[in-house]
């Protein structure tokens, strides 16, 4: 009786000990090895997948890059204001976001409209106050068709096209995509799908603990 | 004798009662067919911007809670839905003036389904909404476009 509490005990110990390892979300995308020289041994070190630089306008027709989120964990979307499909349930989610870590200076969320005709500056400050976003924490991103294009493509991982059949003319995908301080791709959700949503504020939390214990 | 009489007298009451019931649910039956419909209708081609409870989103698409707003406007309701909204609004004491798209491919009948839907859920209670009160709802603001050509 008595080893079978001490083994109990254990077993109760090593199951808490997996979980704590467990909390580490996987880093996405393409991934290669390089051969590095480390005081005078070779390692072998993984270059990851990172969102490259960028430049656009933000809501207030200021200049916004990719260095305006270095240290910073962020949440990145496509969308366009006047789509009525499933962009205003993704937004409805992304205010969850956005309130879970409202005045958190360690997380963003960035809205890039696929809309580049028709949503200039004013029309997404419109929209982000409508919508009852304040301060820059988040923020609502326009460029050129290529650049904006190119990155959700190839970069997020976010299908995005134009499309003349489609009732808004636009078709796009409502992945909610999350990116590390390193810049590297680190979850997508479905921005559509509210536990979905759940779970990407569980794992901010967890991506945010992996920089505390750091 | 009168032992006949009283069994018949006990059918007679079963059968009213019966048909008596029957009629309610005829009714009810009618009004939860709109209402399943209405919740299709509305899921398809609302809950996007008016969100599945009828929350609206912050002041980019108002709520459909406004009990006020919607009896004060009912005969108005399909014509909004069919051609759309492009004019300022005040609903729950917030101002709105997103343009609101036209869905002029639904038929009469989702229309009416859709209404009855909506102001019979989210906290209203306004009963069915017949394709027949479509019909006439919506010629009026026919009327009123070709008044204005």
């Amino acid at each position: 009786m008595k080893y079978l509490l001490i083994a109990a005990t254990f077993f109760l110990l090593l199951l808490t000990a997996c979980n704590k390892t467990n909390k580490r979300l996987p880093i996405l995308g393409e991934r290669e090895p390089v051969e590095k020289i480390v005081d005078g041994k070779t390692v072998i070190d993984t270059i990851y997948q990172t969102i490259p630089s960028f430049s656009f306008l933000n809501q207030d027709s200021t200049i916004f890059t990719e260095k305006n989120l270095n240290g910073k964990i962020y949440v990145a979307d496509f969308f366009f204001t006047s789509c009525t499909s499933i962009c205003p349930t993704m937004h409805r989610n992304m205010l969850k976001v956005y309130q879970e870590f409202k005045d958190n200076n360690d997380v963003g969320i960035i809205s890039h409209t696929i809309d580049f005709k028709y949503d200039t500056p004013s029309k997404l400050k419109s929209y982000s106050t409508k919508l009852g976003v304040v301060g820059d924490q988040w923020q609502f991103l326009k460029g050129t068709k290529d650049s904006v294009y190119k990155l959700a493509e190839k970069n997020y991982l976010v299908a995005v096209a134009e499309d003349s059949k489609a009732s808004d003319g636009y078709i796009h995908q409502g992945w909610f995509i999350l990116v590390d301080k390193e810049k590297r791709l680190r979850g997508a959700y479905d921005g559509t799908k509210p536990d979905q949503v759940e779970k990407l504020i569980g794992d901010m939390k967890i991506l945010l603990e992996e920089y505390e214990a750091k | 004798m009168r032992r006949s009489s009283f069994i018949f007298f006990c059918f007679f009451l079963t059968f009213l009662h019966i048909i008596l019931q029957a009629c309610q649910t005829e009714a009810e039956l009618n009004f939860a067919r709109y209402y399943t419909n209405g919740s299709q209708v509305y899921a398809q081609h609302c809950a996007n911007c008016h969100g599945i409870n009828g929350e609206g989103l912050g002041k980019l698409y108002p709520p459909l809670t406004d009990s006020t707003f919607l009896i004060k406007n009912k005969n108005s309701l399909a014509c909004i839905v069919k051609y759309g909204l492009n004019d300022t609004i005040t609903v729950n004491n917030t101002i709105f003036s997103s343009e609101m798209p036209a869905e002029t491919r639904l038929a009469n009948m989702d229309i009416a389904a859709v209404i009855t839907y909506i102001t019979n859920s989210f906290g209203n209670k306004q009963g069915l909404y017949s394709v027949e009160n479509a019909g006439t709802d919506l010629k009026i603001c026919r009327q009123s476009d070709e008044d204005k050509q």
